[in-house]
């Protein structure tokens, strides 16, 4: 009986999602919209990268409360997963292989993680992906080296200069150019890294508080496995 | 011809990660699903997206769900 109650709405959600997409035009020309951003997009904002433009300047406030979301959700495991005591058992150490390797790799993803958050307005990419990749540096030394500790205060206080670092550009943007986030800086030489005005200024702030947010989500899961 | 290979690779792998008893196994087939998507982002011109996708979908995801069985039961009843 439950199995068939199951097929019958399942019919049923499947009649709706066929029923909505049938009118959506798959593949035909563009809309007015994407066809503005595609031939204006360069050329107003100064960014080579159009996926950036589109991200941080028409639709800089929905990014915004992405990192909101973010934000809350790594408030709330820490919140489920915060211990007090730290570490009462001896950790045992890893091997010099993994140790050195770790020890190696670590600066090496931290500086790529960079490299992409920093030119997310030239090349793909961009404040997400490079704090991802930064997190997964930390991932490694987590699981390399589990006697070295990443310090919680500092990872938060890096996370919440990131955010604010996005509300005040937002807000000095504002009172320069008269709405949230103008990109009220000179666009600078097209598709060098002083370009663009404001879209690196806040891709850095993005890319250091998504990579301390995952980071400290990381720690949060691991300190409690250990 | 390779999007469709690529296609049915991760059908079969969403398959076996919803078919697996051991959620290790699971979880392994899931972070490939993720790694497929993230080629078939790239074939689709969306660097951006296939980059956000190999990154937390492969990586952070599959960390996070192997320390949380480890906190838990690795078998399914």
């Amino acid at each position: 009986m439950r199995k068939f109650l199951a097929l019958i709405s399942l019919a049923f959600i499947a009649w709706g999602v066929a029923l909505s997409l049938s009118k959506a035009p798959f593949g035909e020309d563009k809309i007015v919209v994407g066809k503005h951003y595609l031939e204006k997009g360069t050329e107003e904002t100064g960014a080579a990268n159009i996926v950036t433009s589109v991200v941080v300047i028409y639709r800089g406030f929905d990014t915004l409360g992405e990192v909101t979301v973010l934000f809350i959700a790594a408030l709330g495991l820490g919140a489920v997963l915060y211990t007090r005591r730290r570490s009462s058992e001896r950790i045992e150490p890893s091997s010099l292989v993994l140790r050195t390797g770790c020890r190696f790799l670590f600066p090496l993803i931290l500086l790529f993680g960079a490299y992409i958050f920093i030119h997310g307005h030239l090349t793909p990419g961009g404040g997400f992906q490079g704090g991802a990749i930064v997190a997964s540096g930390f991932l490694l030394i987590y699981l390399g080296c589990p006697e070295r500790r990443t310090q919680e205060l500092r990872l938060g206080a890096t996370e919440s200069l990131g955010g604010l670092a996005f509300v005040v550009l937002g807000l000095v943007g504002l009172a320069v150019g008269g709405y949230f986030l103008t990109n009220f800086l000179p666009k600078g030489t097209f598709n060098s890294l002083i370009s663009a005005g404001v879209i690196p200024l806040i891709y850095v702030a993005i890319g250091f508080k998504v990579g301390s947010e995952l980071a400290g989500i990381m720690g949060n899961l691991m300190e409690r496995t250990k | 011809m390779v999007e469709t290979a690529l296609v049915v690779m991760m059908l079969v792998g969403a398959i076996v990660a919803s078919a697996f008893r051991d959620l290790l196994n699971a979880v392994v087939a899931a972070a490939f699903v993720s790694l497929i998507a993230a080629i078939l982002f790239y074939f689709l011109q969306a660097p951006d997206v296939a980059m956000a996708e190999a990154s937390i979908g492969a990586a952070l995801t599959t960390a996070i769900f192997v320390v949380a069985i480890r906190r838990t039961r690795r078998q399914e009843e």
